[in-house]
């Protein structure tokens, strides 16, 4: 099923492409603890990409790594076929990553409006000077890239609010927004981390619609964690499973559903 | 009831971006921008430019410029004293070095080399935050007045140590030292004002304020949706320099027209600019103006009261005012973060629904 360059073609009838991200035999420590050991993966272009895993299995070190947050002491990072020197995260965001945070990153103080237009930074060039007489390339930016992100806040339907302050919103659409702020930025690889977490029923088959109109509307490839098993089951394409730092699993659904070692890392077993 | 938006609707883009999008509040501003430059000129005398307007207009400035930083990029800085000494010291430079050339591009140049000091000591906010910020800038502080009391080159090697603005004019009336008519030293300094005000509200109701707000509110998630933290602390920093040099040239060569640096320029002066920003309002422009205001007019107030009609004795009216601004700080800081500005805010909004609030 699995093809090194081609890529495959989903049980949803969905086109696979190449990889776009590739880790390579990724370690990271912080001091003596090793938080993630010796793991390979990728992600192919238009996939959905879970990484699934107990607490503390090195998760979010993972997206971390992968947002440039984190500077792994081993391995490589492979994105669009070439090895990514060390940059800093800033620059990762340039290069086409955008991503949301387990606990809500969002800046409080701006409205929602403002937050959104953030997340359009890469495309905006405009000089102190044109700023601050609001003339030329300054104001027509502006102009553009508020049509932009009002296709993304009309998408997720949060009109109603884009005017308002985010401090006054609730938990659930504050999550919208973050995904509004990050879809602003038209990533090539969008990382969801814990999308869903506190989240009602309700809200997160909302949340997942969202993921899966995101992916096929604008045919983002997405990596995201989540602890929900049955979200992760029916959204994602193929599920890494790490536990201690270390990769335990990687395939399908139904692949790593039946994997003994997943089993065990869930259902808890007596390491030894 | 007279504050509505209904009905205001907006058809592009740029008219719902722009500085005041509702129409009352665009009428008033052209209203304040008349009376600023059409009547306040012919009738104001030297009692009312020089204990009220000059010192609003000029700290109006210095408050625009730090809330730049404090409030709009949460960079605190203790250094303003510093940097409007350096703005005050490049324009005494630039005047006695090319007096044939416009105040303006002098006073403009002094806000460009403040900015450029600012840029240099606000190097270490790229490596600390907070407390540890505002204390570095306290270094700058300190060392900048040192600076210009140590070195006679400063002041020209005069025997006192000080600066006096020579005679200067700007399109044939003179706008510097003792002969300068009232309401051309009044009309310089609002035309700065305005210029400064416009493009404080230009940048930060753009990409620029955006970066610099995100830079506030959470660096860290900032940075990884891609904003150069460097960019966005030096733009903020040079930025608000820029203004505070303009004010500090402002207030040397049109205001003062005679400087004592430690005197002029010392840290009371800084901590009198963060208590307009802090009481105005953190992040407002217009609560710098509130701000200014109300510390340049509050102890006018009570002389006038205290002294003047109660007849109390100055000293205790001077402490009382120490007093009352020290209470007012706590009270802002407990009960009201955001300032006069806030305050206004809120008004505004009870304003709206005024007399059916349901």
């Amino acid at each position: 099923m699995l093809d090194a360059s081609e890529g495959y073609i989903t049980e949803d009838g969905r086109k696979i492409g190449g990889v776009v991200m590739e880790m390579k035999n990724i370690t990271l420590r912080f001091g003596g603890v090793v938080a993630i050991k010796d793991i390979s993966f990728d992600i192919r272009e238009g996939e959905i990409r879970a990484i699934i895993g107990p607490n503390g299995a090195g998760k979010s070190s993972m997206l971390n790594v992968i947002s440039g947050f984190y500077v792994p002491q081993e391995g490589e990072v492979w994105f669009h076929g070439k090895k990514r020197p060390a940059m800093r995260p800033y620059e990762v965001a340039r290069q086409g990553i955008a991503r949301t945070f387990q606990n809500i990153a969002l800046f409080e103080g701006m409205s929602v409006l403002d937050n959104v237009m953030t997340g359009r930074l890469n495309f905006m060039s405009a000089g102190l000077l044109s700023q601050s007489i609001w003339r030329g390339k300054a104001e027509r930016e502006e102009v553009e890239n508020r049509e932009a992100v009002e296709k993304i806040i009309d998408f997720l339907e949060i009109q109603h609010i884009r005017k308002t302050p985010v401090s006054r919103l609730p938990y659930g659409l504050k999550k919208r927004v973050e995904l509004a702020r990050a879809l602003a930025a038209e990533p090539k690889l969008l990382l969801l981390d814990e999308p869903m977490a506190g989240m009602n029923v309700e809200e997160k088959e909302d949340m997942s619609r969202f993921i899966l109109d995101v992916n096929d509307e604008f045919g983002t490839t997405i990596a995201l964690i989540e602890h929900d098993m049955g979200v992760v089951m029916d959204l994602s394409d193929r599920v890494v499973v790490m536990d201690y730092g270390k990769k335990i699993g990687d395939g399908t659904p139904e692949e790593v559903r039946n994997n003994q070692e997943v089993i065990d890392a869930y259902l808890g077993v007596a390491h030894d | 009831m007279f504050y509505r938006e209904a009905g205001d609707f907006k058809t592009s883009y740029q008219s719902d971006s722009q500085t005041f999008p509702i129409k009352f509040d665009r009428y008033r501003y052209y209203v304040v921008l008349v009376v600023a430059f059409g009547i306040i000129p012919f009738i104001i005398n030297d009692y009312w430019a020089n204990s009220l307007l000059l010192p609003f207009l000029i700290y109006a400035i210095a408050a625009i410029g730090l809330n730049i930083l404090v409030g709009y990029c949460g960079q605190v800085s203790l250094g303003t004293g510093g940097f409007m000494a350096v703005g005050a010291y490049a324009v005494y430079k630039l005047m006695t070095a090319f007096p044939e050339v416009s105040m303006f591009i002098h006073v403009i140049l002094a806000g460009g080399i403040t900015a450029a000091v600012g840029v240099l000591f606000g190097l270490p906010s790229l490596r600390i935050k907070g407390f540890y910020l505002a204390v570095a800038t306290l270094a700058a502080q300190f060392f900048l007045v040192w600076l210009f009391n140590r070195v006679p080159w400063f002041y020209n090697y005069s025997a006192s140590g000080q600066i006096n603005a020579p005679e200067r004019e700007v399109f044939g009336v003179i706008i510097t030292g003792a002969n300068a008519p009232a309401w051309a030293t009044y009309l310089f300094c609002l035309v700065f004002l305005t210029l400064c005000a416009l493009i404080a509200r230009n940048l930060t109701r753009g990409t620029m304020g955006r970066t610099w707000m995100a830079i506030r509110d959470m660096d860290i998630a900032a940075e990884i949706i891609g904003v150069n933290p460097l960019k966005a602390k030096m733009t903020a920093f040079a930025v608000s320099s820029f203004f505070i040099g303009i004010s500090g040239a402002l207030f040397f060569a049109l205001y003062l027209g005679a400087v004592e640096v430690g005197e002029a320029f010392g840290i009371q002066k800084s901590f009198l600019v963060l208590f307009m920003v802090i009481i105005g309002g953190l992040g407002s422009i217009f609560g710098s103006f509130a701000g200014a205001a109300f510390l340049v007019l509050l102890p006018v107030v009570l002389k006038v009261v205290g002294a003047d009609m109660l007849g109390w004795p100055t000293d205790i009216v001077a402490h009382l005012q120490l007093v009352i601004v020290g209470a007012l700080i706590i009270v802002f800081l407990i009960m009201e973060p955001h300032g006069l500005a806030q305050l206004w805010r809120v008004a505004k909004e009870k304003l709206r629904l005024w007399p059916f609030p349901h």
